[in-house]
């Protein structure tokens, strides 16, 4: 990969650049966020012209690595006010790579009210007018251009959300299936509809495979990598059959499912939105429990949900997106969970915000607890076609909570607070408080270590070794989102020590280096104090690094604990 | 002495997803495992008042153990 893809969107020109040496160790992540920071000034408006939407698959992306089918996403986030980075399948990624193209950077802004559409080709962009689309959700997005253009054509898109520039609206890829994936959070596709960009087409013409240094040592390595994968119990069982959401009961049984807007830590109906559930409907409705979100995968952590006739109802359906209108907003029904989360990827906006906001917007008294069919009314009529109403909604969590003069509301640098109770599982809330990308579950996933005995034990209630615990894999993540690699690899990369290794061994064969485990701890902590300047110079200084104050205030069932950490001890994340 | 014994992901097939149990006093995880034919080494976690447990713990009258196998996602 050589080639880096320009496109200033005020003089409506593309150009292609040869890689800065600076640059050429690095990929997803790490290349995102060292573009971001080089060449986004901190304190600029992220809507306005100064700011950069980057693309970058990640180092192994586009070769025969198992779970190598992701690529990053980042810019200065509308939402949260610092440097964002987002991880995403689809088929998008992997083509770019194989056409050579190392990141492709969005910048400046079109003047008057156009919009456009880029169709990046191996050797140049096309910026052409576009109007055909502009008000259209996601999936007839997708269809238009697969017409349009050809099946095989990779898509990045955005649906009416991000056209309206909501602090809530993500950036969708056209998957293998035509289905969709998302650059869920942060608001990225705000960033995108602020640039008039509604779609970014990959023309697959001219992929070729990657040069791979050593092709011998790469094949042994990945057969080694893959081994671990199938060889781990959540990799190769786990997630394959019951998703994300088998956490539901687990986390519930925890004492750390957020219930009702972070009011209890367990809910009474967590069987009807486990992942136990989920799977006996899938079966029986002849959808397919296990599926990949792109091409490589060997988790397949992705299903497909029917509804009752049988009829596609929606993909991808995770964890944080059952857990936020299920336990959070008391929805009972996982169909109607269901439809939700196809509307919310149809619309263009990020399933964990959402769903959190709405828990706050019924708390507030603007629907009632646990009414999927409004809120699925308010996702289309409001958000979409972005009223008033909608437009508050869209603002995400922090904004509704402060326009109804709440306190209880869950979120860090603006950012919505997922799936796991901060104030049960410590080591995550540390994550949350600390990690760059406002509060993020995957940055530092301590879940494993506190609820799920992967990578040791640490006791979720009990502060003691969180910060370390958080640290360590927030260090880790950086590293892994660097490489296109799935997150998912963690959980045997944990375990075995082999997975990483052979992580590091296609590294190698790939590049022709001889990089040890060290140097990949190195990139990650690299990644994450390159972040952190930017983010301080933003104006997040640590005093931004805090859980919202009623964590500390407010005790929560059935462990009757609250969030009790020595702000000294949690500013001690960043002594490295 | 009565127990609640709660069962999920693939430890429900063939067997159950709640059920209460008569055991007698000084019974163990272990023991209760062991009389659902799980093998202790495809447990992923044990809970009591949702506090994990090892095998060796001894159950009192009237509480819930919840058996997972070793399960993840995020
Ligand atoms: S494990 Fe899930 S998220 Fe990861 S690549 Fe496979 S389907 Fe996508």
């Amino acid at each position: 990969m050589h080639k880096i893809f320009r496109i200033d969107m005020t003089d409506l020109k593309a150009t292609v650049e040869t890689v800065p040496e600076a640059w050429a160790g690095l990929g997803g992540r790490a290349l995102t966020s060292t573009i971001v920071a080089a060449e986004v000034p901190p304190t600029c408006h992220p809507l306005g012209p100064n700011n950069k939407l980057v693309f970058a698959p990640g180092l192994l992306s586009g070769t025969a690595a198992s779970n190598a089918g992701r690529f990053s996403c980042g810019a200065k986030s509308p939402l949260t006010g610092g440097i964002k980075e987002c991880s995403a399948g689809g088929s998008a990624g992997r083509i770019i790579a194989r056409l050579g193209i190392k990141a492709i950077i969005l910048e400046g802004q079109p003047k008057g009210e156009g919009w456009y559409g880029l169709i990046v080709r191996k050797d140049g962009v096309e910026i052409v007018p576009e109007t055909e689309t502009l008000g259209k959700g996601n999936f007839a997005v997708v269809e238009d251009l697969t017409a349009r253009l050809g099946e095989d054509f990779g898509v990045i898109t955005l649906g009416p959300a991000g056209e309206h520039l909501m602090a809530v609206s993500d950036i969708s890829v056209k998957d293998p299936d035509g289905k969709l994936r998302s650059f869920g959070r942060g608001g990225l596709g705000a960033v995108m509809g602020s640039k008039r960009v509604k779609f970014i087409a990959i023309d697959p013409e001219g992929v070729a495979n990657l040069a791979i240094a050593d092709p011998a040592a790469f094949k042994v390595a990945n057969k080694a990598f893959t081994k671990t994968l199938n060889d781990h119990p959540v990799s190769g069982q786990g997630l394959k059959k019951y998703g994300t959401a088998v956490l539901v009961n687990i986390i519930n049984e925890a004492g750390g499912l957020p219930t009702k807007n972070f009011t209890s830590g367990q809910c009474d109906h967590h069987d009807q939105i486990s992942g136990e559930q989920m799977y006996d409907n899938i079966v029986a409705r002849g959808g397919e429990p296990t599926h990949g979100c792109s091409v490589g995968c060997q988790i397949q952590c992705s299903q497909v949900y029917n509804d009752k006739d049988g009829k596609f109802l929606t993909s991808g359906f995770e964890y944080e997106t059952i857990w936020a209108l299920g336990a959070d907003g008391l929805i009972k029904d996982l169909d109607i969970i269901a439809e939700i989360d196809n509307v919310m990827d149809d619309i263009g906006v990020d399933s964990i915000e959402v769903p959190v906001m709405f828990a706050v917007a019924m708390e507030a008294g603007l629907l009632p607890w646990g009414d999927g069919k409004r809120m699925l009314e308010m996702l289309r009529e409001d958000i979409a076609k972005g009223t008033s109403l909608g437009r508050l909604l869209g603002g995400g969590t922090a904004a509704v909570g402060r326009a109804f003069g709440l306190t209880r509301i869950p979120v860090v640098k603006n950012q919505a607070i997922p799936a796991y109770d901060p104030r049960a599982i410590k080591g995550i809330g540390v994550t949350y408080a600390t990690t760059t990308m406002g509060a993020d579950h995957t940055a530092g996933y301590a879940i494993a270590t506190n609820i799920l005995n992967v990578g040791g034990k640490v006791d979720p209630l009990s502060n003691d070794g969180q910060v370390d615990l958080s640290r360590n894999l927030q260090i880790a993540t950086a590293a892994v989102d660097s490489t296109g690699l799935c997150l998912f690899i963690a959980f045997p990369a944990l375990d075995i020590p082999e997975c990483l290794a052979s992580v590091v061994g296609m590294l190698n064969a790939r590049y022709g280096l001889s990089l040890t485990g060290d140097d990949v701890v190195a990139l990650g902590k690299q990644v994450l104090k390159t972040e952190h300047a930017f983010n301080l110079a933003a104006g997040l200084g640590d005093e931004s690094d805090r859980l919202p104050e009623f964590f500390e205030l407010e005790p929560i069932a059935p462990h009757q604990v609250k969030w009790d950490m020595d702000p000294k001890e949690l500013a001690t994340f960043w002594s490295f | 002495m009565k127990i609640t014994v709660k069962l999920f992901a693939t430890f429900r097939q063939g067997r159950f997803k709640i059920e209460d149990r008569d055991v007698p006093v000084g019974t163990r995880v272990l023991d209760v495992l062991h009389s659902l034919d799980i093998d202790p080494a495809d447990v992923g976690t044990l809970f009591v008042k949702g506090r994990a447990v090892e095998v060796d713990r001894v159950l009192d009258e009237g509480e819930a153990i919840a058996i997972f196998p070793l399960v993840g996602g995020g």
